[in-house]
């Protein structure tokens, strides 16, 4: 359980190349899961324009795209993450910490 | 079709260049296919087979033409996409497998997804791009777009994305297919799609007339390229798509001069003793019960005597009926059609819409290869459709037929005692000879006559032949033209018992004066010999006479020279006298 603790949120953020858009929600991002999810989440970044073929496998299109694959449902949030609130809604953060 | 493509594309070489469908028709009527490169929208209301146009662009594109496609579902996955199309018998799996085809499905769930300031669709472009790419696509087809409407909230991104798009494809130079539903009102698409797709609008539509539904297809725009501007039926069968041009823009056939008989000797030689022309199309027409069907059949029959292929399409009867009703008048078709040569084709004209029907006929042709078809009657059509539809169904009909060279017969059935010489569902101006059989009512009977209204293009008779059904067949009879008039039926048969018992009293009259002259001849001949004999017996006489004068004179000289020798007591002649004497 503790095991399980440590990579309860597996986050994968997809984007096309280093626009302002990608940076900002990767900035956004990281802000966030350090302040709710602690040592609880991995984040993965994929560049689609160097591996096109992964968007399909996770239904992207549209960039910059935050998918939650743990845990399950798989969760997406399409955008720049500018909005906490609805990060975190997104990603069904606040229930658990609530628990 | 291939042939016609190049056809198209060499003429239209210089202008647009195209990108064949390879979807029957269409490219007829877009004279060679969707601008190459550009994309193409087709647009219209659920179900009226927008989907499925588009995928088979891709998967005749793959085909036919070896151009890749990629195919981005954004309604249906790829599993229930392969199954429809399974039935057409299209393969999607190993298409996808020979890296022909690529189906991608775009999953846009709303509850799925949450947004979030400010996003792009690059992931799509992304995706596309990919897809392109990895088997070299020619062809794309985004099927439907719209509901990225549904999916996203930020309508400004969406808008200016799909701008971007379409750019994007441009740039990749695919040609493009992208569908949407048909709008509210005037609207063609619900989302205004046409407003980003300027190049080649299609607009499908699906209505319901008189409970039968047809489909039809209208190309509203096509800029930079000529294009038919008719609503065109069209169809969905086992074989995917078939758009059936009203009518061939063109009028260039090969005719032929060949001709064939009727089957029946006198009406051939009412065609200059020929019969019809092959590849021609014939109309019988006539009011009810004036043997049409017996016409039809006699043709059919005399078809597959000389081992040719006939096909009868049946909208009546059923072929065993008339199997066994021209039985009836010693025409077995039965061993026709066991030989293969004659096949039956009989149908409700209720059944299906008349496009429905217009196709299964020019399958069953395709298949068959016949050198006659024959539609018996026509006229039933008019139950599913109007006058002018039935016309233009028969129009496409006969074109089609003599592209083909097939010679068709059709009966229609005139429907009122006074014959319409106009109208026959309008089919007499297209059709090359029109028989006319009608009924001729005299002296408490009905009979039959016959005529040709019209033979294009050969010297026909322009007489009213009656018509006789007899156990043996058809037959013509020429019409009894009396001091009485025009004669037919029994009228006729009296008449000419009457000219037949003339014809005996004449020969017993002559017969009694050639005896008489005969009995003249041996009694002056008889008088000539007893003259003879006379005249012989008074030359007799004669020259008896004339010998005895003879006789008489010879013997008074004789005597007078012996006497004259004595007298003169010459030396000689005594001696040599003497001589004799002793």
């Amino acid at each position: 359980m503790e095991l399980g603790e440590v990579v309860k949120y597996e986050l994968r953020l997809y984007v096309a190349g280093k626009t302002a858009k990608s940076v900002t929600a990767l900035t956004n991002l990281k802000k966030y899961c350090e302040e709710h999810l602690k040592g609880q989440y991995v984040i993965e970044v994929i560049d689609l324009l160097q591996q096109p073929q992964l968007a399909e496998g996770d239904q992207i299109f549209a960039v910059p795209t935050l998918v939650r694959k743990v845990p399950e449902p798989i969760r997406k949030i399409i955008g720049d993450l500018s909005n906490e609130e609805k990060v975190l809604v997104g990603l069904n953060i606040r229930p658990i910490k609530n628990i | 079709m291939t042939k016609l493509h190049k056809k198209q594309q060499l003429t239209t070489f210089d202008q647009l260049p195209k990108t064949p469908t390879g979807i029957t028709g269409l490219d007829e009527i877009t004279g060679g296919g969707l601008p190459k490169g550009r994309p193409t929208l087709i647009c219209g209301e659920a179900g009226c087979g927008k989907t499925l146009m588009s995928l088979e662009f891709v998967i005749r594109g793959a085909t036919e033409f070896n151009e890749p496609g990629v195919f981005m579902a954004f309604e249906e996955k790829a599993d229930e996409l392969a199954a429809n199309v399974a039935s057409l018998g299209f393969d999607l799996f190993k298409l996808q497998e020979n890296k022909k085809l690529r189906l991608d499905h775009v999953h846009i769930d709303r509850s799925e997804i949450e947004e979030t300031g400010e996003y792009d669709l690059e992931g799509l472009f992304i995706r596309l791009g990919y897809a392109i790419d990895s088997i070299g696509a020619k062809r794309v087809v985004l099927d439907t777009l719209e509901n990225l409407f549904s999916g996203l909230s930020n309508q400004v991104i969406l808008r200016a994305e799909l701008r971007r798009l379409f750019n994007f494809l441009k740039d990749k130079g695919v040609t493009a297919v992208i569908t949407g539903e048909k709008g509210e009102g005037a609207s063609l698409t619900r989302q205004g799609l046409e407003e980003y797709v300027s190049d080649c609008v299609i607009l499908l539509d699906h209505r319901v007339i008189n409970q039968i539904s047809t489909r039809r297809l209208r190309v509203v725009k096509y800029r930079g390229s000529q294009h038919g501007t008719n609503e065109y039926p069209f169809l969905i069968d086992e074989e995917g798509i078939s758009v059936l041009p009203v009518t061939s823009l063109k009028l260039e056939k090969e005719v032929s001069s060949k001709r064939i008989s009727s089957g029946i000797p006198s009406l051939d030689s009412m065609f200059g003793g020929k019969g019809f022309f092959q590849g021609s199309s014939i109309l019988v027409s006539g009011t009810a019960g004036t043997g049409k069907t017996s016409i039809a059949a006699s043709f059919a029959n005399e078809v597959c005597r000389n081992k040719k292929k006939c096909l009868y399409f049946a909208f009546e009867e059923s072929p065993k009926q008339i199997l066994r009703n021209m039985q009836s008048i010693n025409i077995d078709l039965q061993k026709h059609v066991d030989s293969g040569l004659l096949e039956f084709h009989a149908s409700r004209p209720t059944l299906y819409g008349l496009e429905m029907h217009l196709v299964a006929i020019y399958k069953i042709i395709k298949r068959f290869k016949p050198s006659t078809v024959i539609l018996d009657p026509i006229t039933n059509l008019i139950t599913v459709g109007s006058v002018s539809e039935v016309k233009s169904m028969l129009i496409r009909l006969i074109d089609f037929l003599q592209d083909e060279q097939i010679t068709v017969m059709f009966t229609a059935l005139s429907l009122n005692t006074v014959v319409n010489e106009q109208t026959d569902e309008g089919v007499s101006s297209l059709v090359d000879a029109w028989l006319l059989v009608r009924d001729i009512e005299s002296n408490g009977e009905r009979n039959r006559g016959l005529y040709i209204m019209k033979s294009r293009g050969m010297s026909h008779s322009n007489q009213v032949r009656e018509f006789t059904i007899t156990d043996n067949g058809l037959n013509l009879v020429d019409v009894y033209l009396g001091p009485e008039g025009v004669l037919t039926g029994s009228a006729r048969e009296a008449q000419k018992l009457k000219e037949k018992t003339g014809v005996a009293l004449r020969d017993f009259a002559v017969s009694r004066k050639d005896k008489e002259i005969l009995r003249k001849r041996m009694m002056l001949e008889s008088k000539i010999a007893s003259l003879q004999a006379e005249f012989e017996s008074a030359e007799e006489e004669l020259n008896k006479m004339y010998l005895e004068d003879e006789l008489k004179q010879e013997i008074i000289e004789k005597n007078r020279q012996e006497i004259t020798n004595i007298r003169r007591g010459n030396v000689d002649a005594p001696k040599s006298k003497a001589k004799t004497k002793k």
